[in-house]
């Protein structure tokens, strides 16, 4: 388990939290390469099911990075993706994979050092959880060569 | 529209227990509109549902199909080329068509993945409320356009009761009194002389009371 890295995908807003991992970049802050980013145009855009699937394929967390509150650049789409990922939470709890595994984090643009700092805290959070329970039947069948 | 809400996953995956390869079928009419069982909540349940059985060890084949409408026969008969592969059927439609794909498929177990609520209509994005029983003989013209069988917790025909508090129902703040709103309703029209006829007894034949309900029109039989 010490060597356990999580796979952890990060649907990042093109406004602000992917602006931010730019300027985390340019600023030379490191932050865990297992975050694997996915640029949407806007939190509101990443619907419950794109979440789920991330799980499906043995994801160990994921986080939706969007705007301040107040901040959307169009006007809500930052509630809508908390509210969805509320959703998912209970959903992920009620068949035992643990609604903790997803959360909603928000930045600015030039927020590139909570960028970071978030990609590690989250990633320790993670670790702590240990790995996706999925992954075990992922990883079989895998070996099966499917 | 019928609406319905998804049951517990944890009762679902009750029901499937023996089965490792199903069909979840959704449908495209009511419980598409009140996000129950169209094809948006039909891929999410497959992804809970897989990955509650990866938890435990097991796979869950899911093929996802949404059926344009599943109380309709002609529509159930899209799934006869799957069926068979399928050890069970899982349904995302309201009770009707639950009861359709059963009735197709005589072989085929058939269970049910919404608790199939009411006719209502949405109040607002995310919100819906019940507004019609279905009687069987609607008193709405008498009444303002609000059904006091529906919307009335004692299906009052003369109200209100004494328990009607500031346009609330006795039985909760959050409630409407349903004869509060069929009389300003009533006054808002200039009708309110109408509030003075009494309403007679119900003849509940038409309704449930009368047993199971069908309609045959003639015209369109074959
Ligand atoms: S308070 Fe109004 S809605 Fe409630 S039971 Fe009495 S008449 Fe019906």
């Amino acid at each position: 388990m010490d060597h356990f890295s999580p796979v952890i995908v990060a649907f990042c807003c093109h406004y602000c939290a992917y602006t931010a991992a730019d300027m985390a970049g340019s600023m030379r802050l490191s932050y865990p390469s297992n975050v694997k980013i996915i640029r949407v145009p806007c939190s509101g855009k990443v619907s419950a099911l794109h979440i789920m699937r991330a799980f499906q394929k043995g994801a160990d967390g994921v986080y939706v990075a969007g705007c301040l509150e107040g901040d959307c650049h169009f006007k809500d789409g930052n509630i809508k993706a908390a509210k969805r990922v509320a959703y998912v939470k209970k959903m992920l709890d009620e068949i035992g994979i643990g609604g903790e595994r997803v959360e909603v984090i928000r930045m600015s643009a030039g927020m590139g050092e909570r960028f970071a700092q978030s990609a590690k805290d989250f990633t320790e959070r993670i670790r702590k959880l240990g790995p996706n329970p999925v992954r075990a039947v992922l990883n079989q069948r895998e070996s099966a060569g499917a | 529209m019928i609406t319905a809400e998804r049951k517990p996953i944890e009762e679902i995956l009750e029901y499937l227990e023996p089965y490792d390869r199903i069909l979840l079928v959704g449908c495209n009419e009511c419980v598409t509109v009140c996000a129950a069982g169209g094809r948006k909540e039909v891929a999410l349940l497959s992804s809970a549902l897989q990955m509650a059985r990866m938890k435990s060890g097991r796979t869950l084949e899911v093929r996802e199909m949404t059926l344009e409408r599943q109380c309709d026969p002609e529509y159930v008969e899209e799934l006869v080329n799957f069926i068979d592969q399928a050890g069970a059927v899982l349904s995302m439609a309201c009770g009707c068509g639950v009861q359709e794909v059963a009735r197709r498929f005589k072989d085929k177990p058939v269970f049910p993945a919404v608790n199939t609520k009411f006719m209502g209509a949405s109040e607002r994005q995310g919100v819906w409320a019940e507004r019609c029983q279905g009687c069987g003989d609607c008193l709405l013209g008498l009444t303002g356009g609000i059904c006091p069988i529906a919307r009335c917790s004692k299906r009052l025909l003369n109200g209100p009761c004494g328990g009607s508090t500031d346009g609330k129902c006795e039985i909760s703040p959050e409630v409407d009194c349903a004869w509060q709103l069929i009389w300003e309703r009533l006054k808002a029209l200039g009708l309110e002389k109408r509030y003075e006829d009494i309403i007679s007894a119900k003849d509940w034949r038409t309704s449930r009371d009368g047993g199971p309900r069908k309609i045959v029109r003639e015209d369109l039989a074959s």
